[in-house]
């Protein structure tokens, strides 16, 4: 027989799903956030997108090549969602020279140092965008107007939680609507709730996220707020203060896409819930009661450095152990 | 509609090419080979030499112990030799080799094809007629069934549970088996029933095989058996001995040294039950299976109803011959077949299908960094962390593999199968059970060795 006979071991099957195509559909899933920040600052939003994403590439092009001397990993598209990911944490208006620093550190330092993808603990477009934020706050802390934007009196350019935070205004007078539809000054990609939400539930349909991190996230801030409400008289805020903290600053942002990163969250479904509460608290506790008007970035750096200690500790359902039902 | 608990995968069924094709009855072999290894336990003892005259149905070899089972001439003639030959994956193993004479049965089978309910036996002299029939777990696993019939003592069976789920991708022998020889599968059932002396017996079917369901309860409720059918949504690896269990009773087995009849419950593949009604109906040994023939780029998928030891070239012939090029031909089905080299190797006992991949899904997908995606964890159905164990065998860490629980792997590859980076996840952690199975029985021994 001509036939060349190939030998290996069991399974013999593949799941289509690869490395590349999760990031293509996370790249998907970040789409109609961009678009929609397109809608609301301009193209301008597209120009800086595209200087972080092609700065991060370029970074872990280089960096594979000539100091790893390995083959090229750019092709997984992590970086483009890194690059993705990081200028949807800047601001429209952000000099271009700044993003490539950003892209530099996010790459370079909190991807590649710990040898690639797959090898980082803390979450690269996090770090870069953190690092940024202490090196350029003036830059990374005033934002445009939006585009039609209606009631910018109230806010004068900062985000709503800023402005929260300097008792400009009170939770009351923020319209919920506005900020789903992100008709809000804030960075590129934060801003745009309700498509965010469109590309969460895009992730979970194609299965590249499960519900446990965003809804964790989401819900504990939710808990947490209305707690706070109630301790402060009730009334209206009992619904305001949970909505507006969902949906103002990088919570939605933060949720869905940073916090359930492959390589910086647990590996099991109790572990990701235990995470996703502990973003929940330190976002709420630093939004409340810290220095800073968003504490999203540094929660989930934080959690990030517990994950190791809840993947030791926090271990699956071990199928046998539940005593049989009589 | 019920399911097992955790984990799973969905591979497609590709049961597409062979579910339509009606068993068809393969021309008997002019050669063929006997391994006396083709169940789990020890192989069995020769009872013929060269030169002997055997007929169809004969014993040829002889269970060695308990946990063995008998072997049956499955054609008539001359033996020719009884040696060493290479099997499947070309490593060579005693076996029987008869040249075909004619078609001469043992005089005491009953060929007709009469269904033949009625069984006055009792479990004793059912279980005594299975043996030796030599039948044994027809799904694959090859165990030798009046051992899994034999409850030990302190235990006690509370269901049958018949395993139509056939899980396995590809595959098509059982369903085809369901529909054709319904009748006959119920009443191995029944007989199955006595011999184990239980009330409840539960046919498990995966909801992909509707024509089936329907046949059998159309059986069912015409001839009136007190069965069940029961369907069960589709999941890989739903065919798992454990997983159906947890999935029709929704009694979880325990971890190892834990057994199936510790929740009360015996698990028999359905064409085991059929081969049961002919040991005890017809007298008739297991001697013959339906062996599926597909594959995406296979010519003719077809179900065969075929002697053992033909060889599973002539198989492949009636299914129109390999494809050009690379081939990777799989004993079983996809996701836990074993890969052959060798085609003229013979049709065995547990052989429920043979599995043709070409073109490119004859190769592993390329491997690159685990990104810690979490999917192996959300598949396995045992609970475990693969992606850890991967780790932890990759670097010999033996001990940190049994505290990880490693010997509860079913070795489904559910794991391997929906890793993105394609890493080859159930390799590394095959090789960690099989290292830390041979620790911990090490340990075993000594232990004994010390008491003594």
């Amino acid at each position: 027989m001509a036939n060349k006979f190939i030998v290996a071991t069991a399974p013999h099957m593949h799941n289509p799903h690869s490395t590349q195509s999760l990031m293509r559909d996370v790249i998907l899933a970040l789409l109609p956030a961009l678009g929609l920040s397109v809608a609301v600052y301009g193209l301008s939003v597209l120009y800086v997108t595209a200087i972080a994403v092609v700065s991060c590439v370029l970074v872990e092009y280089l960096i594979q090549k000539f100091l790893f001397k390995g083959a090229p990993t750019i092709c997984n598209l992590s970086a483009v969602v890194t690059g993705m990911l990081l200028a949807f944490n800047l601001p429209s208006n952000i000099p271009w020279w700044i993003i490539v620093i950003g892209a530099v550190v996010a790459i370079g330092v909190a991807k590649m140092t710990f040898g690639g993808l797959g090898h980082n603990p803390f979450n690269p477009a996090l770090v870069g965008r953190v690092f940024l934020l202490i090196a350029y706050p003036v830059q990374m802390t005033s934002f445009p107007q939006p585009v039609g934007d209606e009631y910018v009196d109230a806010f004068a350019g900062a985000t709503p939680l800023a402005a929260l935070k300097s008792h400009a205004i009170e939770v009351g007078d923020v319209n919920l609507l506005n900020m789903f539809a992100g008709i809000m000054p804030g960075s590129m990609g934060e801003i745009a709730a309700a498509a965010l939400l469109v590309g969460g539930l895009y992730m979970l349909w194609r299965r590249v996220i499960t519900w446990h991190i965003p809804v964790a996230v989401l819900g504990s801030m939710a808990v947490f707020a209305f707690i706070v409400a109630l301790t402060q008289g009730g009334g209206e805020l009992l619904y305001a203060m949970p909505a507006f903290h969902l949906l103002a600053g990088g919570a939605m942002l933060g949720a869905i896409f940073m916090a359930t990163d492959y390589v910086t969250s647990p590996m099991t479904p109790k572990g990701m819930i235990i995470y996703g509460i502990g973003i929940g608290v330190i976002t709420m506790i630093i939004r409340l009661w810290g220095a800073y008007p968003e504490g999203m970035s540094f929660a989930i750096l934080l959690m990030n450095a517990v994950t190791p200690l809840i993947n030791k500790y926090v271990k699956p359902r071990r199928f046998g152990v539940t005593t049989a039902k009589k | 509609m019920k399911t097992f608990p955790i984990g799973g995968v969905h591979p497609s069924d590709n049961k597409k090419w062979s579910c339509a094709k009606a068993i068809e009855v393969l021309a008997l072999p002019d050669v063929v080979n006997i391994p006396l290894g083709q169940h789990i336990g020890a192989p069995a003892t020769a009872k013929v030499a060269k030169g002997d005259k055997v007929l169809t149905g004969q014993l040829i070899a002889e269970a060695t112990g308990f946990m063995s089972a008998n072997i049956h001439s499955p054609i008539s003639g001359t033996v020719t030799a009884v040696d060493m030959q290479p099997n499947g994956q070309g490593l060579r193993q005693m076996m029987i080799t008869i040249k075909r004479e004619g078609d001469e049965w043992m005089p005491e089978i009953d060929r007709s094809t009469e269904v033949k309910r009625e069984c006055e036996l009792d479990s004793a002299a059912i279980i005594a007629k299975i043996k030796d029939a030599g039948i044994v777990g027809m799904g694959g696993a090859t165990f030798p069934t009046h051992v899994k019939l034999s409850i030990p003592n302190g235990c006690k069976a509370e269901f049958l549970i018949i395993n139509g789920v056939e899980c396995e991708p590809y595959l098509t022998s059982d369903h085809r088996t369901m529909l054709e020889r319904g009748e006959e599968l119920l009443v191995g059932v029944e007989i199955l029933k006595k011999a184990l002396g239980v009330e409840k017996a539960i046919i498990g079917v995966e909801n992909n095989k509707p024509d089936a369901i329907a046949n059998l309860n159309k059986i069912i409720a015409e001839k009136k058996f007190p069965i069940v059918v029961e369907p069960l949504k589709v999941q890989y690896p739903q065919g798992g001995e454990k997983q159906l269990i947890a999935a029709i009773t929704g009694r979880q087995v325990p971890p190892p040294p834990g057994l199936p009849i510790h929740v009360g419950a015996v698990v028999c593949n359905a064409s085991t039950a059929v081969a049961v009604y002919e040991a005890v109906q017809k007298n008739k040994p297991l001697i013959e299976r339906v062996v599926t023939v597909t594959g995406k780029a296979v010519k003719e998928p077809r179900n065969l109803l075929t002697r053992m030891g033909t060889p599973i070239a002539t198989l492949l012939e009636m299914a129109g011959g390999l494809p050009e090029g690379e081939v990777k031909v799989v004993n079983g089905g996809p996701m836990m077949g074993r890969v052959m080299v060798n085609v003229d190797s013979p049709v065995t006992k547990g052989c429920s299908g043979i599995t043709v991949f070409s073109g490119e899904d004859v190769r592993r997908v390329p491997t690159s960094e685990c990104i810690k995606c979490a999917k192996c964890v959300a598949a396995c159905p045992m609970g475990l962390e693969p992606y850890l164990l991967q780790r932890l065998a990759a670097k010999q860490m033996w001990e940190e593999m049994e505290a990880e629980r490693i010997p509860d792997c079913i070795e489904c590859g559910c794991c391997q199968y929906t890793c993105p980076a394609g890493i080859a996840l159930l390799d590394y952690v095959r090789l960690g059970k099989q290292t830390v199975m041979g620790i911990i029985r090490a340990r075993a021994a000594a232990a004994a060795a010390a008491k003594k």
